[in-house]
């Protein structure tokens, strides 16, 4: 720096009201290609339906089965392959562009599942899998029934939904 | 002594004489490899939980720090250091190894410079000779505390930043060669509302800005008094928001180079890390690794490091609350360098 005498500069400090940040910050932030993502979801969440639907279809094939007795062990086939890939450090970073293509099947429920027991393994089997292992999963859960309760209740009132 | 509302500035100026950098995997993909000492190409570090090898990565950035200059642990007479997990347990295991008087501070990702400037102030005042600065991030023990379980497929906005892996020590002496601490500028909280944590670069934004403008006012400086002013993890969404602040300010912060740790760490275009860098490691390893080196080289003359912390909890997010943020600054200045 020089040492000669400069006159002091003093800068003001922003007067950005919070709401005025935020209104600015929002038009800074990179957009979420949105159509993209519905197309990688549509794509891949297919893809993976397909795959699915073929699993069915060699059940049905190869051990006679109708196709209620085929859905079980399909979803059980996917549910194994999900972990299997979640396990090997595969399924996070496929779904970083599958989205929600990865995320609303069969085997993103699988991956919230074991994912969450992997990673606490290290607390122990009780506290740590045994307890934390559905800790993504849960609200599906808990939503999913009270949403079931809500349906079972139109049933019965207006014999509608349900099945 | 202090200097205007938020500045120290030191009479004597205490040196760093020794720096060390460990990295992850990631880190050592990017373009300032080569200014870490060691790079582990796996993000497990050889140990059995993520914690760890975190905590692998601190101890040896310290012990890597110490013998470099031929100093023991008993040189020492303060270990001041922070990482992001819940009561600092990488640095508390760290410092039970190392039993040496220990103050563990937070200041999330500002944590380096926060460390640095307490250390700094301890040696320049004489209440200590020597003392040692680290802070260490680790990406999973982060993503596992903060955010999803490391291998959960949720996809992240163009805005997250990732946080890196890595462990950065100093050793700051009175005596010695290396850069000199001029001064260290002491941030306040600042929060303008934003409460999304995937976008932290943007809620730290505001209080990068607020520490550099304090820092130039109490020093009585402009941004041109310096080569290089970085910030440290805005990242790209976060770094020209900053810029935009300053200059609506009247800062001509255009007249110098301003850069942020959390874009210099990584190929932000082609390594799969989003908008760029975070973490408290990430000013720690890119400051005692790449600047310290530069600083050394004579390459620059005087860097101000302002290390930008959001201070949120997953607990603070969840009950809706906007992120705290906060930024410290040191400047720093290269050997012979009036």
């Amino acid at each position: 720096m020089s040492k000669q005498k400069r006159k002091p500069t003093k800068y003001s400090k922003s007067n950005l009201s919070a709401v005025e940040y935020q209104n600015f910050a929002k038009t800074k932030e990179p957009p979420r290609s949105l159509l993209k993502n519905c197309i990688m979801a549509f794509l891949i969440g297919g893809a993976i339906c397909c795959a699915g639907q073929g699993i069915t279809e060699l059940y049905m094939y190869i051990f006679k089965m109708s196709k209620e007795q085929a859905s079980d062990p399909t979803v059980a086939t996917l549910i194994l392959i999900s972990v299997i890939l979640t396990s090997l450090g595969i399924y996070d970073r496929f779904a970083q562009f599958a989205g929600a293509g990865s995320a609303v099947p069969v085997t993103g429920f699988a991956n919230s599942v074991c994912s969450a027991a992997l990673e606490h393994r290290s607390e122990g089997l009780v506290l740590g899998v045994g307890g934390n292992m559905f800790k993504l999963a849960g609200s599906v859960i808990v939503f999913g029934t009270v949403a079931a309760f809500f349906v079972g209740i139109a049933y019965i009132v207006f014999g509608i939904g349900g099945h | 002594m202090l200097t205007g509302q938020q500045t120290w500035k030191f009479e004597r100026q205490p040196h760093i004489i020794s720096t060390a950098t460990i990295v992850g995997p990631d880190e050592a993909k990017g373009p300032l490899k080569d200014s870490f000492d060691k790079c582990y190409d796996s993000l497990d570090i050889n140990e059995k939980t993520w914690e760890k090898a975190e905590r692998q990565l601190l101890s040896e950035a310290t012990s890597l720090a110490l013998t470099k200059k031929n100093l023991t642990k008993d040189d020492l007479q303060i270990y001041v250091g922070g990482d992001l997990l819940n009561q600092i347990i990488t640095n508390n295991f760290v410092a039970r190894e190392l039993g040496i008087p220990y103050l563990g501070v937070f200041g999330a990702c500002s944590t380096s410079m926060e460390a640095l400037a307490i250390v700094a102030q301890l040696v320049s005042t004489g209440a200590v000779k020597k003392g040692m600065a680290a802070a260490s991030s680790h990406n999973c023990t982060v993503e596992k505390q903060f955010r999803y379980p490391t291998e959960y497929g949720a996809q992240k906005p163009p805005t997250a930043q990732y946080t890196i892996t890595g462990a950065g020590a100093a050793v700051i002496a009175l005596d010695g060669d290396g850069p000199a601490i001029e001064a260290a500028t002491i941030g306040k909280v600042i929060d303008l509302g934003i409460t999304d944590p995937f976008n932290m670069g943007a809620a730290m934004a505001p209080a990068a800005v607020d520490t550099i403008i304090a820092h130039m006012n109490d020093m009585n400086r402009t941004p041109k008094d310096y080569d290089l002013i970085v910030t440290g993890d805005l990242a790209s969404v976060g770094h020209p928001i900053a810029t935009d602040l300053l200059l609506k300010e009247q800062v001509p912060i255009q007249t110098t180079q301003f850069d942020d740790c959390g874009l210099m760490i990584y190929n932000v275009s082609e390594q799969p890390v989003q908008a760029g860098g975070s973490g408290a490691g990430c000013s720690a390893v890119v400051t005692y690794g790449h600047l310290v080196d530069e600083l050394n080289k004579g390459h620059l003359r005087r860097v101000l490091v302002v290390a930008t912390g959001a201070l949120l909890s997953p607990l603070s997010f969840q009950q809706g609350e906007s992120i705290p943020c906060i930024a410290h600054a040191v400047a720093l200045k290269g050997k012979g360098v009036d």
